[in-house]
């Protein structure tokens, strides 16, 4: 019954969408039509529905309904639940209803508090939403209908790809989806302003908390999913420029550019047109990451579905959305105004320089990801990866990171480089010293790992500059947040350089008892014990660690198999410490009954997610700063309207006589 | 000749139909005794696709074929073999596909020709946005401004 409920009540959302759309489309030629004041209503209850439809969704993988065909495929009743909850989304049909639904909600949230616009660009804003909404309704209950029921319910369920069966991967797609989801937010925004031709810094105000939002979780869901490649891969890589990986950093690339530029035009009304364009292709990346991701036009680990229709369907919804969006914005670009000007050592200079940047490395993305796609279109099979993708990154990442250093730093609008050249000495020395150094600690190593641990230190303490001779008590929330996401993006650049040029590795075949060293720890096989979990049972090791005369931590890396599905997966151990980790696996064991083991000491490498986390954590300061400036504005606005009020109720009461109040 | 074609084709086919059930080959989880031949034979592994896999260098992957092919690679890199010479005999055998570094082909050239592009229309777009503008100072600045 959950699932014959659930279904319902996602063609009733799906039918809202309709209303949404149609209602914002009549308030554009009348904004008094009956149907006009239902678009809000209409979003409020269409999140409501697809919430409920999810939480159905949930329920019948919390039972383990095995009539649903979803379930059966994809769950097993011997699994702990939360692996049943998060095997509601690790899957096609499921992953596509959580989109929907965190848009639903979106779309809900705008209808309910934003107020801040004119009405009928919210009204055009809800309807894109709607438009947008309609087609990943339709997406699913045509071509994938999560709660399809089976003629005869199964006796056991196939269960989850036991890689994906990790806290980790459990949170990574819905942290990826708010952040895919935010985006169509902006772009919503970005339709309505340009259908109403209200491109303007108010708008960008209005939009600029949404891509900050979606900008925190992609980059939490990025670094998680790192993380969770990290360690459960098993082989101590963090990042493969996988398609599904380069999938969510194109949005994330495209949404940091729109973030920089919709900063501009709130704070200047400078670079409309750029950032509506922004705007478009930030959700572009969304779609296109999703069709890469959803249409199994690639097959990797995340890629679920291999159905070419449903990747057709996809390609479809990626025209219209995309293409309609840039005829629109071809259409109406005459119409918006570049807005004020600028010099180039000013700000603005630096942040359109950083903007070109960093379209530039999304366009490298774009094409190292596609291209490969493109040739075996014409059975030519080429693979791109790191040797290809880092040095021609490289080409646009570091001026991009040398701008960050400086920009933050210069006056809006103009400013004299004369000022800046204290500082500017400071960031190039400190690049030189440590790159001489680091030649001298090691003398072969890459030239791309050098540039990075020069630069990360250079940036480090450059991304700081911005407090100086400042009252720190007094500095803006959203200045702190900018100040941490620059520094993390400092931390995390050397703790990949530091993993790249300093890892230790070691491959040995070690009996029980016998032991090896790294990276200045003993390391001793104290034994293999086989162990046994809720679905899988393991070899697991018990590994000691031991630093001259420091106390030894063990670690317990095991090697897991799992029934259902069969597969074998190593389960690495991880030991922390602040300048590094120690990253141990145990594989087969040999003839002579020694046992495979893998060791790497990685120096810094936590710091790349730490880096992460600061980025994201600097993200929060900022919409915490600019919606709380926000309110504190739009309040003094109105405590100025009263007193204007008051005054021209006085006016009238006094009337003539005493003109002299007009002095006043 | 017939015995010996077969024979050879055998001896071909082998490699691929017994890499499930024999031990991996000593060097897929060995390293080489040699750090730098090992340091040279890593960066190599990095750069090389597991075929059977997805989306995996050889150097992160605990399938057979990986292990086969690290094995390959370590032997031929201890053999004194530049590591060019190892990914071109591999590219002789499997194609393409196999390296991560793509060549300069008459199909793969967009791969390079598009990044300069886009390092001139990125000039272009910076000297026109901001570069011409400076030229004009100050005082054209503030006429633009105030209109």
């Amino acid at each position: 019954m959950s699932a014959e409920l659930g279904l319902a009540a996602l063609w009733m959302a799906a039918a809202l969408a309709v209303l949404q759309l149609v209602g914002g489309a009549i308030a554009q030629r009348d904004p008094d039509a009956p149907l006009a004041a239902l678009g809000r209503p209409a979003a409020m209850l269409q999140g409501f529905l697809a919430l409920f439809s999810f939480g159905m969704l949930l329920w019948v993988f919390a039972i383990t309904d095995l009539s649903v065909k979803l379930v059966a495929a994809n769950s097993h009743s011997m699994k702990p639940m939360i692996f049943k909850l998060s095997g509601a989304w690790g899957n096609h049909e499921g992953s596509m209803l959580l989109w929907v639904t965190v848009m639903a909600l979106a779309g809900a949230l705008i209808a309910c508090i934003e107020k801040r616009l004119p009405e009928k660009t919210m009204q055009a804003t809800l309807a894109a939403q709607g438009f947008v909404a309609l087609g990943f309704y339709a997406f699913l209950l045509l071509s994938s209908n999560p709660f399809e029921r089976l003629p005869v319910p199964v006796p056991e369920g196939n269960g989850l790809n036991p890689l994906l069966q990790d806290i980790g991967l459990a949170f990574h797609p819905p942290t990826l989806y708010m952040g895919y989801v935010g985006l169509s937010v902006a772009f919503s925004f970005a339709v309505g302003a340009l259908v109403t031709r209200q491109v303007t810094h108010e708008f960008a105000r209005v939009m600029r908390p949404w891509v900050l939002g979606a900008w925190v979780f992609l980059t939490m869901g990025i670094t998680a999913g790192s993380y969770w490649a990290y360690y459960e891969l098993g082989w101590g890589g963090w990042w493969f420029w996988d398609p599904v990986e380069n999938a969510s950093l194109m949005p994330w690339l495209a949404a940091t550019a729109l973030l920089h530029s919709a900063s501009v035009l709130a704070a200047r009304d400078a670079l409309r047109a750029w950032t509506i364009m922004l705007g478009v292709v930030a959700f572009s990346m969304s779609m296109l990451g999703t069709f890469l991701v959803r249409s199994g036009i690639l097959t990797s680990v995340h890629a679920f579905a291999v159905d070419p229709e449903r990747g057709s369907f996809i390609l479809a919804l990626l025209t219209i959305y995309i293409g309609g969006a840039l005829l629109l914005f071809a259409l109406r670009v005459s119409t918006v105004s570049e807005g004020q000007r600028f010099a180039a050592t000013s700000r603005e200079g630096a942040l359109v320089f950083n903007n070109v940047m960093l379209s530039a490395i999304l366009g490298i993305v774009l094409l190292g990801t596609l291209y490969p796609l493109l040739t075996e279109a014409f059975d030519v099979r080429v693979s791109v990866g790191p040797p290809y993708f880092n040095p021609v990154g490289a080409i646009f990442t570091i001026p991009t990171l040398l701008a960050m250093a400086v920009g933050p730093l210069l006056r809006w609008r103009e400013d004299n480089i004369e000022r800046l050249r204290a500082p500017v000495a400071i960031f190039i020395v400190l690049i030189v010293t440590t790159a001489l150094f680091t030649v001298l600690a090691k003398s072969d190593i890459g030239i791309l790992p050098l540039l990075g641990l020069a630069v990360a230190v250079g940036l480090g303490v450059a991304s700081f500059m911005p407090l100086r001779g400042r009252d720190i008590l007094r500095v803006p929330l959203a200045t702190w947040g900018m100040v941490l996401a620059h520094f993390g993006v400092a931390v995390s650049l050397l703790g990949m350089a530091s993993e790249s040029a300093f890892t230790k590795e070691k491959l040995v075949a070690v009996a029980p008892g016998g032991t090896t060293e790294l990276g200045g720890f003993r390391i001793t096989l104290e034994g293999v014990e086989p162990v046994a979990g809720p679905n899988w049972t393991a070899m697991e090791a018990r590994i000691s660690a031991q630093r001259g005369a420091g106390r030894p931590h063990v670690l317990t890396p095991q090697s897991r198999s799992f029934w259902a599905p069969a597969q074998e997966t190593t389960e690495s151990a991880l030991l922390t410490r602040w300048e590094g980790q120690l990253y141990a696996v145990v594989g087969n064991q040999a003839d002579d009954g020694r046992w495979q083991l893998r060791l790497w000491w990685k120096p810094l490498v936590t710091l790349i997610w730490l880096g992460g986390l600061l980025i994201c954590l600097g993200g929060v300061l900022a919409i915490i700063g600019r919606l709380v400036a926000d309110l504190r504005r739009r309040h003094a606005d109105r405590r100025e309207a009263e007193e204007r009020e008051e005054m021209a109720a006085l006016r009238a009461n006094a009337s003539s006589p005493t003109a002299n109040w007009e002095a006043v | 000749m017939r015995a010996l074609a077969l024979f050879l084709a055998a001896m071909l086919a082998m490699p691929l139909a017994a890499q499930d059930t024999l031990p991996p080959a000593p060097y897929a989880y060995q390293q080489l005794e040699d750090p730098a031949q090992e340091a040279k034979a890593m960066e190599l592994m990095h750069t090389l696709r597991c075929l059977k896999c997805q989306s995996q260098s050889i150097a992160d992957s605990d399938a057979p074929m990986a292990g086969d092919m690290r094995h390959q690679v370590r032997t031929r890199i201890a053999a004194g073999e530049d590591p060019e010479a190892v990914r071109q005999w591999l590219v002789d055998r499997y194609g393409d596909y196999v390296s991560y570094e793509p060549r300069m082909t008459a199909s793969t050239w967009p791969l390079f020709a598009i990044p300069l592009l886009l390092l001139l229309v990125a000039g272009a777009i910076l000297w026109k946005r901001i570069g011409r503008r400076s030229e004009g100072g100050a005082g054209e600045l503030f006429e633009e401004a105030d209109v």
